[in-house]
Protein backbone atom coordinates (compact mmCIF):
# COMPACT_ATOMS: atom_id res chain seq x y z
CA UNK A 1 0.00 0.00 0.00
CA UNK A 2 2.94 2.50 1.14
CA UNK A 3 4.57 1.33 -2.30
CA UNK A 4 6.19 5.08 -4.02
CA UNK A 5 8.05 4.91 -7.00
CA UNK A 6 10.79 7.62 -8.05
CA UNK A 7 10.26 9.19 -11.98
CA UNK A 8 11.36 11.71 -13.81
CA UNK A 9 9.11 15.15 -14.37
CA UNK A 10 9.16 15.36 -18.20
CA UNK A 11 6.52 17.92 -18.73
CA UNK A 12 4.25 20.20 -16.77
CA UNK A 13 0.96 19.98 -17.93
CA UNK A 14 -1.26 21.92 -15.21
CA UNK A 15 0.05 24.89 -12.85
CA UNK A 16 -2.82 25.34 -10.82
CA UNK A 17 -2.14 24.71 -6.94
CA UNK A 18 -4.66 22.46 -6.42
CA UNK A 19 -4.69 20.75 -9.58
CA UNK A 20 -0.82 20.62 -10.48
CA UNK A 21 -0.39 17.89 -12.72
CA UNK A 22 2.76 17.07 -15.24
CA UNK A 23 4.04 13.65 -17.14
CA UNK A 24 6.15 12.01 -14.87
CA UNK A 25 7.96 8.96 -17.01
CA UNK A 26 9.08 5.90 -14.53
CA UNK A 27 11.89 3.76 -16.80
CA UNK A 28 9.97 4.58 -19.89
CA UNK A 29 6.61 4.35 -19.20
CA UNK A 30 5.15 7.57 -18.44
CA UNK A 31 2.36 9.23 -16.25
CA UNK A 32 -0.34 12.19 -15.44
CA UNK A 33 0.74 12.85 -11.94
CA UNK A 34 -0.29 15.55 -9.44
CA UNK A 35 2.93 17.59 -8.26
CA UNK A 36 0.35 19.47 -5.92
CA UNK A 37 2.38 18.55 -2.89
CA UNK A 38 5.80 19.18 -4.68
CA UNK A 39 4.43 22.60 -6.46
CA UNK A 40 8.65 23.84 -6.88
CA UNK A 41 9.72 20.53 -8.81
CA UNK A 42 10.70 21.16 -12.12
CA UNK A 43 11.83 19.37 -15.02
CA UNK A 44 14.48 16.95 -14.70
CA UNK A 45 13.29 16.46 -11.83
CA UNK A 46 13.11 13.17 -9.52
CA UNK A 47 9.24 12.86 -7.51
CA UNK A 48 8.15 9.81 -5.33
CA UNK A 49 4.76 8.68 -6.36
CA UNK A 50 2.13 7.49 -4.54
CA UNK A 51 -1.37 6.74 -5.62
CA UNK A 52 -1.18 9.00 -8.53
CA UNK A 53 0.74 11.64 -6.54
CA UNK A 54 4.05 12.72 -6.27
CA UNK A 55 4.88 12.81 -1.95
CA UNK A 56 8.41 14.66 -2.08
CA UNK A 57 11.14 14.68 -4.31
CA UNK A 58 13.98 12.59 -4.13
CA UNK A 59 16.80 14.70 -3.15
CA UNK A 60 19.56 13.68 -6.28
CA UNK A 61 22.69 14.81 -4.10
CA UNK A 62 22.03 12.85 -1.49
CA UNK A 63 21.49 10.06 -3.27
CA UNK A 64 25.06 9.86 -4.82
CA UNK A 65 26.19 10.54 -1.32
CA UNK A 66 24.69 7.41 -0.21
CA UNK A 67 25.51 5.54 -3.27
CA UNK A 68 28.98 6.47 -2.57
CA UNK A 69 29.43 5.59 0.73
CA UNK A 70 27.79 1.85 -0.67
CA UNK A 71 30.43 1.57 -2.84
CA UNK A 72 33.05 2.48 -0.60
CA UNK A 73 31.90 -0.41 1.48
CA UNK A 74 31.72 -2.65 -1.69
CA UNK A 75 35.50 -2.01 -2.29
CA UNK A 76 36.69 -2.08 1.38
CA UNK A 77 35.24 -5.98 1.18
CA UNK A 78 37.03 -6.55 -2.15
CA UNK A 79 40.42 -5.17 0.09
CA UNK A 80 39.44 -8.12 2.68
CA UNK A 81 38.45 -10.72 0.19
CA UNK A 82 41.78 -10.37 -1.18
CA UNK A 83 43.83 -10.47 1.88
CA UNK A 84 42.18 -13.37 2.84
CA UNK A 85 42.61 -15.05 -0.17
CA UNK B 1 14.91 2.49 -13.18
CA UNK B 2 17.09 5.08 -11.61
CA UNK B 3 17.16 4.80 -7.87
CA UNK B 4 15.91 1.45 -7.82
CA UNK B 5 18.07 -0.37 -9.76
CA UNK B 6 21.62 0.76 -7.78
CA UNK B 7 19.65 0.48 -4.43
CA UNK B 8 18.88 -3.52 -5.52
CA UNK B 9 22.22 -4.12 -6.48
CA UNK B 10 23.50 -7.34 -4.73
CA UNK B 11 27.03 -5.92 -4.85
CA UNK B 12 26.27 -3.56 -2.48
CA UNK B 13 24.08 -5.27 0.14
CA UNK B 14 27.15 -8.10 0.54
CA UNK B 15 29.14 -5.63 2.68
CA UNK B 16 26.24 -4.35 4.58
CA UNK B 17 25.51 -8.23 5.59
CA UNK B 18 28.86 -8.34 6.25
CA UNK B 19 28.97 -5.19 8.34
CA UNK B 20 25.51 -6.32 10.21
CA UNK B 21 27.29 -9.61 11.32
CA UNK B 22 29.99 -8.26 12.72
CA UNK B 23 28.11 -5.31 14.42
CA UNK B 24 26.10 -7.42 16.51
CA UNK B 25 27.54 -9.27 20.16
CA UNK B 26 24.02 -11.31 20.34
CA UNK B 27 20.96 -11.76 18.16
CA UNK B 28 19.24 -8.62 17.66
CA UNK B 29 15.12 -8.44 17.62
CA UNK B 30 13.92 -5.59 15.38
CA UNK B 31 10.58 -4.93 13.74
CA UNK B 32 9.93 -3.37 10.29
CA UNK B 33 6.43 -1.34 10.71
CA UNK B 34 5.52 -1.79 6.99
CA UNK B 35 3.96 -4.31 5.39
CA UNK B 36 5.72 -3.02 2.02
CA UNK B 37 9.41 -3.38 3.64
CA UNK B 38 8.51 -6.98 5.22
CA UNK B 39 7.36 -8.15 1.56
CA UNK B 40 11.33 -6.64 0.55
CA UNK B 41 13.00 -8.47 3.11
CA UNK B 42 11.54 -11.54 2.23
CA UNK B 43 11.42 -11.23 -1.41
CA UNK B 44 15.39 -10.45 -1.46
CA UNK B 45 16.06 -12.86 1.27
CA UNK B 46 17.13 -10.73 3.74
CA UNK B 47 15.58 -11.99 7.06
CA UNK B 48 17.46 -15.07 5.70
CA UNK B 49 20.65 -13.87 5.62
CA UNK B 50 20.77 -11.90 8.64
CA UNK B 51 19.40 -15.63 10.03
CA UNK B 52 21.64 -15.69 12.93
CA UNK B 53 21.88 -12.55 14.25
CA UNK B 54 18.54 -9.94 13.24
CA UNK B 55 15.48 -11.48 14.09
CA UNK B 56 13.22 -9.60 11.83
CA UNK B 57 9.34 -9.24 13.24
CA UNK B 58 7.04 -7.86 11.20
CA UNK B 59 4.59 -5.35 12.09
CA UNK B 60 0.98 -3.95 11.86
CA UNK B 61 1.84 -1.92 8.64
CA UNK B 62 -0.20 -3.46 6.33
CA UNK B 63 -3.64 -0.72 6.05
CA UNK B 64 -5.50 -3.54 3.72
CA UNK B 65 -4.97 -5.89 7.21
CA UNK B 66 -6.19 -3.23 9.83
CA UNK B 67 -9.69 -2.26 7.85
CA UNK B 68 -12.49 -2.96 10.26
CA UNK B 69 -14.65 -5.28 8.23
CA UNK B 70 -16.96 -3.44 9.62
CA UNK B 71 -16.00 -0.42 6.91
CA UNK B 72 -16.18 -3.56 4.53
CA UNK B 73 -19.62 -4.47 4.55
CA UNK B 74 -20.60 -0.61 4.77
CA UNK B 75 -19.28 -0.60 1.63
CA UNK B 76 -20.90 -3.37 -0.13
CA UNK B 77 -24.44 -2.05 1.51
CA UNK B 78 -23.83 1.16 -0.01
CA UNK B 79 -22.69 -0.55 -3.40
CA UNK B 80 -26.36 -2.44 -3.04
CA UNK B 81 -27.76 1.19 -3.78
CA UNK B 82 -28.85 2.04 -6.54
CA UNK B 83 -26.72 4.55 -9.32
CA UNK B 84 -23.59 4.27 -6.73
CA UNK B 85 -20.25 3.45 -7.47
CA UNK B 86 -17.91 2.17 -5.55
CA UNK B 87 -14.11 2.39 -6.16
CA UNK B 88 -10.85 1.67 -4.12
CA UNK B 89 -7.28 0.28 -4.60
CA UNK B 90 -7.04 -2.90 -5.66
CA UNK B 91 -5.82 -4.88 -2.78
CA UNK B 92 -8.49 -3.47 -0.60
CA UNK B 93 -11.37 -5.02 -3.00
CA UNK B 94 -9.91 -8.47 -2.36
CA UNK B 95 -10.18 -8.32 1.27
CA UNK B 96 -13.80 -9.68 2.66
CA UNK B 97 -16.03 -8.26 5.67
CA UNK B 98 -17.31 -10.56 7.76
CA UNK B 99 -19.44 -11.66 4.46
CA UNK B 100 -18.46 -11.27 1.21
CA UNK B 101 -15.71 -8.82 -0.23
CA UNK B 102 -15.90 -6.38 -2.91
CA UNK B 103 -15.14 -8.14 -5.84
CA UNK B 104 -17.85 -10.59 -4.93
CA UNK B 105 -20.22 -7.80 -4.52
CA UNK B 106 -19.09 -6.94 -8.27
CA UNK B 107 -19.66 -10.56 -9.24
CA UNK B 108 -22.95 -10.67 -7.91
CA UNK B 109 -23.55 -7.24 -10.22
CA UNK B 110 -22.33 -4.33 -7.78
CA UNK B 111 -20.42 -1.45 -9.61
CA UNK B 112 -17.23 -1.83 -7.54
CA UNK B 113 -14.06 -0.30 -9.32
CA UNK B 114 -10.10 -0.58 -9.15
CA UNK B 115 -8.51 2.87 -9.31
CA UNK B 116 -5.00 3.36 -9.23
CA UNK B 117 -5.54 6.91 -7.85
CA UNK B 118 -8.11 8.87 -5.78
CA UNK B 119 -7.90 11.40 -8.12
CA UNK B 120 -9.38 8.65 -10.76
CA UNK B 121 -12.35 8.63 -8.54
CA UNK B 122 -13.10 12.38 -8.49
CA UNK B 123 -12.81 12.37 -12.36
CA UNK B 124 -15.02 9.58 -12.34
CA UNK B 125 -17.29 11.38 -10.87
CA UNK B 126 -16.95 14.31 -13.24
CA UNK B 127 -17.78 11.93 -16.08
CA UNK B 128 -21.00 10.13 -14.24
CA UNK B 129 -23.00 13.13 -12.84
CA UNK B 130 -26.14 10.97 -12.60
CA UNK B 131 -24.45 8.92 -10.39
CA UNK B 132 -23.24 8.91 -6.91
CA UNK B 133 -19.19 7.68 -6.71
CA UNK B 134 -18.12 6.75 -3.30
CA UNK B 135 -13.92 6.43 -2.77
CA UNK B 136 -12.92 3.60 0.16
CA UNK B 137 -9.75 5.59 1.59
CA UNK B 138 -7.61 3.64 3.23
CA UNK B 139 -4.44 4.09 3.98
CA UNK B 140 -1.24 5.29 6.42
CA UNK B 141 0.27 8.74 6.21
CA UNK B 142 1.70 8.10 2.56
CA UNK B 143 -1.60 8.01 1.01
CA UNK B 144 -3.33 10.44 3.10
CA UNK B 145 -2.08 13.44 0.70
CA UNK B 146 -3.55 11.63 -2.11
CA UNK B 147 -6.87 11.71 -0.40
CA UNK B 148 -6.79 14.65 0.78
CA UNK B 149 -6.53 15.92 -2.33
CA UNK B 150 -9.28 14.16 -3.74
CA UNK B 151 -11.19 15.91 -1.45
CA UNK B 152 -9.79 19.45 -1.82
CA UNK B 153 -10.54 19.01 -5.55
CA UNK B 154 -14.04 17.27 -5.10
CA UNK B 155 -14.81 20.32 -2.83
CA UNK B 156 -13.66 23.01 -5.28
CA UNK B 157 -15.21 21.56 -8.31
CA UNK B 158 -18.43 20.99 -5.68
CA UNK B 159 -18.95 17.65 -7.14
CA UNK B 160 -21.85 16.51 -5.24
CA UNK B 161 -21.75 13.27 -6.41
CA UNK B 162 -18.50 12.32 -4.96
CA UNK B 163 -17.92 11.26 -1.50
CA UNK B 164 -15.05 9.32 0.49
CA UNK B 165 -15.78 6.09 3.33
CA UNK B 166 -12.64 7.41 5.06
CA UNK B 167 -10.71 4.27 7.30
CA UNK B 168 -6.95 5.62 7.29
CA UNK B 169 -4.67 4.53 10.01
CA UNK B 170 -1.69 6.38 11.86
CA UNK B 171 1.73 4.50 12.06
CA UNK B 172 2.65 6.17 15.48
CA UNK B 173 -0.09 5.01 17.89
CA UNK B 174 0.19 1.20 17.11
CA UNK B 175 4.56 1.13 17.63
CA UNK B 176 3.45 2.81 21.14
CA UNK B 177 0.57 -0.23 21.60
CA UNK B 178 3.59 -2.56 20.69
CA UNK B 179 5.78 -1.24 23.19
CA UNK B 180 3.36 -1.24 26.03
CA UNK B 181 2.90 -4.92 25.76
CA UNK B 182 3.81 -7.23 28.41
CA UNK B 183 6.92 -8.99 27.51
CA UNK B 184 7.46 -6.71 24.22
CA UNK B 185 10.71 -7.98 22.54
CA UNK B 186 11.42 -5.38 20.15
CA UNK B 187 14.99 -3.89 20.78
CA UNK B 188 14.72 -1.27 17.65
CA UNK B 189 12.29 -0.09 15.20
CA UNK B 190 12.63 0.37 11.34
CA UNK B 191 10.35 3.03 10.77
CA UNK B 192 8.36 3.21 7.65
CA UNK B 193 10.27 5.82 4.76
CA UNK B 194 7.44 6.73 2.76
CA UNK B 195 5.24 7.38 5.90
CA UNK B 196 7.70 9.60 6.85
CA UNK B 197 8.42 11.28 3.02
CA UNK B 198 5.13 12.81 3.89
CA UNK B 199 5.11 13.67 8.27
CA UNK B 200 8.78 13.96 8.99
CA UNK B 201 10.89 12.02 12.33
CA UNK B 202 10.23 14.63 14.72
CA UNK B 203 7.37 13.03 16.42
CA UNK B 204 9.74 9.88 17.13
CA UNK B 205 11.66 11.48 19.43
CA UNK B 206 9.09 11.64 22.34
CA UNK B 207 8.77 8.22 21.28
CA UNK B 208 12.47 7.23 21.69
CA UNK B 209 12.64 9.03 24.66
CA UNK B 210 9.89 7.07 26.65
CA UNK B 211 10.49 3.25 25.17
CA UNK B 212 14.52 3.81 25.11
CA UNK B 213 14.75 2.25 21.51
CA UNK B 214 16.39 3.47 18.60
CA UNK B 215 13.85 4.47 15.83
CA UNK B 216 15.51 4.29 11.91
CA UNK B 217 13.93 6.09 8.61
CA UNK B 218 14.13 3.39 6.66
CA UNK B 219 13.33 3.10 2.77
CA UNK B 220 12.07 -0.25 0.89
CA UNK B 221 14.88 -1.69 -1.68
CA UNK B 222 17.65 -4.00 -0.45
CA UNK B 223 20.27 -1.53 0.25
CA UNK B 224 17.90 0.80 1.81
CA UNK B 225 16.35 -2.11 4.33
CA UNK B 226 20.29 -3.66 5.34
CA UNK B 227 21.46 -0.02 5.59
CA UNK B 228 18.80 0.65 7.95
CA UNK B 229 19.44 -2.47 9.81
CA UNK B 230 22.81 -2.00 10.35
CA UNK B 231 22.25 1.37 11.83
CA UNK B 232 19.73 0.37 13.87
CA UNK B 233 22.20 -2.61 15.46
CA UNK B 234 24.49 -0.34 16.14
CA UNK B 235 22.15 2.26 18.08
CA UNK B 236 20.98 -0.91 20.03
CA UNK B 237 24.59 -2.36 20.59
CA UNK B 238 25.97 0.97 21.51
CA UNK B 239 22.84 1.51 24.04
CA UNK B 240 21.94 4.88 22.59
CA UNK B 241 18.51 5.09 21.10
CA UNK B 242 17.63 8.13 18.60
CA UNK B 243 16.08 8.77 15.65
CA UNK B 244 18.17 8.46 12.87
CA UNK B 245 17.57 8.72 9.25
CA UNK B 246 19.08 6.29 6.52
CA UNK B 247 16.51 6.96 3.91
CA UNK B 248 18.12 10.43 3.03
CA UNK B 249 17.19 10.77 -0.39
CA UNK B 250 13.68 10.92 0.19
CA UNK B 251 13.08 12.21 3.64
CA UNK B 252 13.34 15.45 5.26
CA UNK B 253 13.02 15.83 8.87
CA UNK B 254 9.69 17.44 9.12
CA UNK B 255 8.50 15.74 5.87
CA UNK B 256 6.43 17.14 3.22
CA UNK B 257 5.35 20.82 4.36
CA UNK B 258 2.74 21.45 1.64
CA UNK B 259 2.00 17.83 1.53
CA UNK B 260 1.03 17.59 5.52
CA UNK B 261 -0.83 21.58 5.32
CA UNK B 262 -3.09 19.33 2.88
CA UNK B 263 -3.67 16.78 4.94
CA UNK B 264 -4.54 19.12 8.10
CA UNK B 265 -6.85 21.22 6.37
CA UNK B 266 -9.05 17.93 5.27
CA UNK B 267 -8.67 15.36 8.21
CA UNK B 268 -8.10 15.03 12.27
CA UNK B 269 -6.90 12.27 14.41
CA UNK B 270 -9.18 10.29 15.90
CA UNK B 271 -9.90 7.28 17.92
CA UNK B 272 -9.62 4.49 15.25
CA UNK B 273 -10.67 0.87 15.04
CA UNK B 274 -7.90 -1.40 13.93
CA UNK B 275 -9.12 -5.03 12.70
CA UNK B 276 -7.29 -8.00 14.79
CA UNK B 277 -6.15 -5.28 17.35
CA UNK B 278 -8.90 -3.49 18.57
CA UNK B 279 -9.34 0.50 18.79
CA UNK B 280 -5.86 2.26 19.20
CA UNK B 281 -6.17 5.58 20.56
CA UNK B 282 -5.98 8.66 17.89
CA UNK B 283 -4.89 5.74 15.86
CA UNK B 284 -6.71 6.93 12.85
CA UNK B 285 -8.14 10.14 11.07
CA UNK B 286 -11.04 11.02 10.36
CA UNK B 287 -12.94 14.20 7.81
CA UNK B 288 -12.70 17.50 9.26
CA UNK B 289 -16.64 18.63 10.01
CA UNK B 290 -16.20 21.27 7.38
CA UNK B 291 -16.30 18.52 5.00
CA UNK B 292 -18.82 16.24 6.03
CA UNK B 293 -20.75 16.80 2.42
CA UNK B 294 -18.23 14.68 1.51
CA UNK B 295 -18.55 11.81 4.28
CA UNK B 296 -19.59 8.91 2.45
CA UNK B 297 -20.79 7.37 6.13
CA UNK B 298 -22.67 10.49 6.87
CA UNK B 299 -24.56 10.50 3.31
CA UNK B 300 -25.30 6.49 3.29
CA UNK B 301 -25.76 5.38 6.69
CA UNK B 302 -25.28 2.08 8.03
CA UNK B 303 -28.46 0.04 7.50
CA UNK B 304 -28.59 -2.74 10.36
CA UNK B 305 -25.28 -5.33 10.11
CA UNK B 306 -25.87 -7.37 13.30
CA UNK B 307 -27.46 -10.58 11.65
CA UNK B 308 -23.89 -10.15 9.52
CA UNK B 309 -21.43 -10.57 12.03
CA UNK B 310 -19.37 -13.24 12.56
CA UNK B 311 -18.02 -14.37 16.21
CA UNK B 312 -14.88 -12.36 15.99
CA UNK B 313 -13.80 -14.94 18.93
CA UNK B 314 -14.52 -18.36 17.29
CA UNK B 315 -12.56 -17.08 13.96
CA UNK B 316 -9.39 -19.08 14.23
CA UNK B 317 -7.18 -16.43 12.65
CA UNK B 318 -4.28 -15.27 14.63
CA UNK B 319 -3.84 -12.01 12.71
CA UNK B 320 -4.31 -10.00 16.03
CA UNK B 321 -0.78 -11.80 17.17
CA UNK B 322 0.76 -11.61 13.69
CA UNK B 323 -0.10 -7.84 13.38
CA UNK B 324 1.64 -7.31 16.56
CA UNK B 325 4.76 -9.48 16.29
CA UNK B 326 3.84 -11.80 19.14
CA UNK B 327 3.77 -14.74 16.33
CA UNK B 328 5.59 -15.16 13.09
CA UNK B 329 2.57 -16.10 10.38
CA UNK B 330 4.74 -19.35 9.79
CA UNK B 331 3.53 -20.10 13.33
CA UNK B 332 0.15 -20.22 13.30
CA UNK B 333 -1.54 -23.69 13.30
CA UNK B 334 -3.45 -22.81 10.28
CA UNK B 335 -0.48 -21.30 7.84
CA UNK B 336 -0.36 -23.14 4.68
CA UNK B 337 -2.28 -25.71 5.63
CA UNK B 338 -6.11 -24.43 5.97
CA UNK B 339 -5.24 -21.28 5.54
CA UNK B 340 -3.45 -20.10 1.80
CA UNK B 341 -3.96 -17.14 -0.35
CA UNK B 342 -6.69 -18.99 -2.37
CA UNK B 343 -8.57 -20.22 0.84
CA UNK B 344 -7.37 -17.31 3.10
CA UNK B 345 -9.12 -17.26 6.84
CA UNK B 346 -7.73 -13.67 7.69
CA UNK B 347 -6.49 -10.54 5.83
CA UNK B 348 -2.83 -10.97 6.02
CA UNK B 349 -3.29 -13.85 4.08
CA UNK B 350 -5.76 -11.71 1.45
CA UNK B 351 -3.72 -8.87 1.14
CA UNK B 352 -0.36 -8.56 -0.91
CA UNK B 353 1.22 -7.19 1.30
CA UNK B 354 -0.48 -8.92 4.49
CA UNK B 355 2.49 -10.57 6.27
CA UNK B 356 0.74 -14.28 5.85
CA UNK B 357 1.01 -13.76 1.98
CA UNK B 358 4.64 -12.64 1.86
CA UNK B 359 5.37 -15.59 4.31
CA UNK B 360 3.72 -18.30 1.90
CA UNK B 361 5.26 -16.02 -1.17
CA UNK B 362 8.20 -16.06 -0.45
CA UNK B 363 9.62 -18.57 3.13
CA UNK B 364 11.29 -21.61 1.90
CA UNK B 365 9.29 -24.55 3.30
CA UNK B 366 12.05 -24.76 5.94
CA UNK B 367 10.96 -21.84 7.83
CA UNK B 368 7.53 -23.02 7.51
CA UNK B 369 8.17 -25.20 10.62
CA UNK B 370 10.74 -23.57 12.23
CA UNK B 371 11.10 -23.07 16.03
CA UNK B 372 8.87 -20.35 17.53
CA UNK B 373 10.13 -17.15 19.11
CA UNK B 374 11.41 -17.72 22.61
S1 LIG C 1 -1.96 -17.72 8.49
FE1 LIG C 1 -4.13 -17.27 8.01
S2 LIG C 1 -5.23 -17.81 9.88
FE2 LIG C 1 -3.08 -17.63 10.45
S3 LIG C 1 -2.87 -15.47 11.10
FE3 LIG C 1 -2.33 -15.53 8.92
S4 LIG C 1 -4.25 -15.01 7.88
FE4 LIG C 1 -4.83 -15.58 9.99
Amino acid sequence: MCLAVPGKVVEWLDPDPLFATAVVEFGGIRRTVSLACVPESRIGDYVLVHAGVAICQVDEEEAARVLATLEDLEDHLGDGDEVRR
Amino acid sequence: MKYVDEFRDAAKCRPLIEKIQQTVTTPRTIMEVCGGQTHGLLAHGIDEALRDCVRLLHGPGCPVCVTPAQIIDHAIQIAAQPDVIITSFGDMLRVPGNGESLLECRAAGGDVRMVYSPLDAVRLAQQEPDRQVVFLAVGFETTLPATALAVRQASQLMLTNFSLLVSHVRVQPAMELIMQEPGCLVEGFLAAGHVCAVSGYQSYRPFVERYRVPVVVTGFEPADLLTGILECVELIERQTPDVVNRYERSVRESGNSAAMALVREVYEECDQEWRGIGTIAQGGYQLREAYRDLNASLRFPIQDLSQQFFDVAASPCRAGDVLTGRIRPSECEHFGTTCTPHNPLGAPMVSTEGACAAYYRYAPPVSKTESPLP
